[in-house]
């Protein structure tokens, strides 16, 4: 099929780009990616990530740096260039702006989530990351890759973790204050006890052009 | 004989010190996870990850440690951002104290207080200690069943 063979690299297997500055958090998400049969290449910063696509401002010209990516999921906070700084670069580059990017990061403020899917982001996902999310956004990438066409609705998502065991007093909150430009589907995290991490869709449709 | 018994404990010592972990906060479910993603093709992962984790944590807590001895005044920006890291790193190894302790530290650091953040610095040195010496632990008796000829039983 000629659309999902445009989205797969050569070998039939998703090229996935990571990008974060912590070294933990790069292992873990390699292996994840790696379990869940991606190619993967880990980058520390977003200048970097830059570079491999071969998007470097210093170089002044693209180019095309070995592998096609299919997919660059980056953290968010990172010391230089923000996962959501590269995500904008990506966005508005017309080379790459059609690889999908998903944004990770330790913390969900939701004026962060808005503003990394506002600017294009497929997903935000709330670390620590898990195995069931990465294979849920490669799913949903071949996914995209199948529906690719010009009047494809595009399904923004964001993860929202109810952290229920940190004795934390920081701002995972049961209850999501409802947005005043899309509504909110009831659907409040709930507490299980086998497994930790919950999560919130919300999901946002929108015509794409 | 002696051999098959020493096994058998080794096996059960390997059994239990994540389980006493777990029980204990020191780790969790995150913990579990990253060892489930262990298999032949990477029998070291854990050992790997956690590796990395101890570099961070010994190389941001020497950090913070020499800016809270800053006579000139103290950079409680760099603080916070030490603390952000290595909140992440933990979280994402799955060491709830050492997480916890970074939570606590920072409001200390919000607060701009020194006496609290050295609190808080030894505590969470504490914490890290202590979760180093149970993962050695776990190690070494991955070690041992491996030398004896052992198999190490995988998480599922």
């Amino acid at each position: 099929m000629e659309v999902a063979g445009e989205v797969l690299a050569s070998e039939s297997q998703l090229h996935v780009l990571a990008v974060d500055d912590s070294h933990v958090d790069r292992k873990v998400i390699e292996k994840l990616l790696k379990i869940s049969s991606c190619k993967v290449t880990t980058v520390e910063s977003g200048a970097r990530a830059l570079q491999f696509l071969g998007l470097d401002e210093e170089k002044g010209s693209l180019g095309f740096n070995g592998l096609k990516v299919n997919l660059i999921m980056t953290d968010y906070s990172m010391p230089g260039m923000t996962g959501y700084e590269l995500l904008k670069k990506i966005k508005r580059s017309s080379a790459f702006r059609e690889i999908p990017v998903v944004i990770m990061s330790s913390e969900n403020i939701l004026t962060r989530i808005d503003s990394c899917l506002e600017e294009g982001a497929e997903e935000f996902l709330v670390k620590p990351v898990k195995l069931s999310d990465v294979k849920r956004v490669m799913n949903d990438c071949i996914m995209r890759g199948e529906t690719e066409g010009n009047n494809r609705r595009r399904v923004d998502k964001r993860k929202f973790e109810d952290d229920n065991h940190a004795s934390s007093s920081s701002s995972s909150s049961s209850s999501i204050p409802s947005s005043p430009s899309s509504p909110l589907p009831s659907s409040p995290s709930t507490a299980a006890t086998s497994s930790p991490l919950h999560s919130l869709k919300r999901a946002k449709l929108r015509d794409d052009n | 004989m002696w051999h098959g018994i020493d096994m058998c404990s080794l096996v059960y010592s390997f059994a239990f010190v994540p389980c006493a972990c777990e029980h204990q906060g020191i780790v969790d479910d995150q913990f579990t996870q990253l060892r489930k993603l262990e298999d032949e093709n990477s029998p070291h992962f854990v050992m790997e990850v956690a590796s990395l984790f101890f570099e961070d944590c010994e190389k941001l807590i020497n950090n913070m440690a020499i800016a809270l001895e800053q006579k000139q005044g103290v950079d409680f920006k760099q603080i916070d951002e030490c603390i952000h890291q290595l909140k992440g790193s933990s979280s994402s190894i799955g060491a709830m104290r050492v997480k916890n302790a970074c939570i606590a530290f920072r409001s200390f650091s919000d607060g701009q207080n020194r006496e609290g953040c050295l609190r808080c610095l030894q505590q969470l040195s504490h914490e890290y200690s202590l979760l180093k010496n149970k993962l050695q632990t776990l190690f070494r008796l991955e070690k041992q069943i491996v030398a004896a000829g052992g198999s190490i039983p995988r998480v599922h």
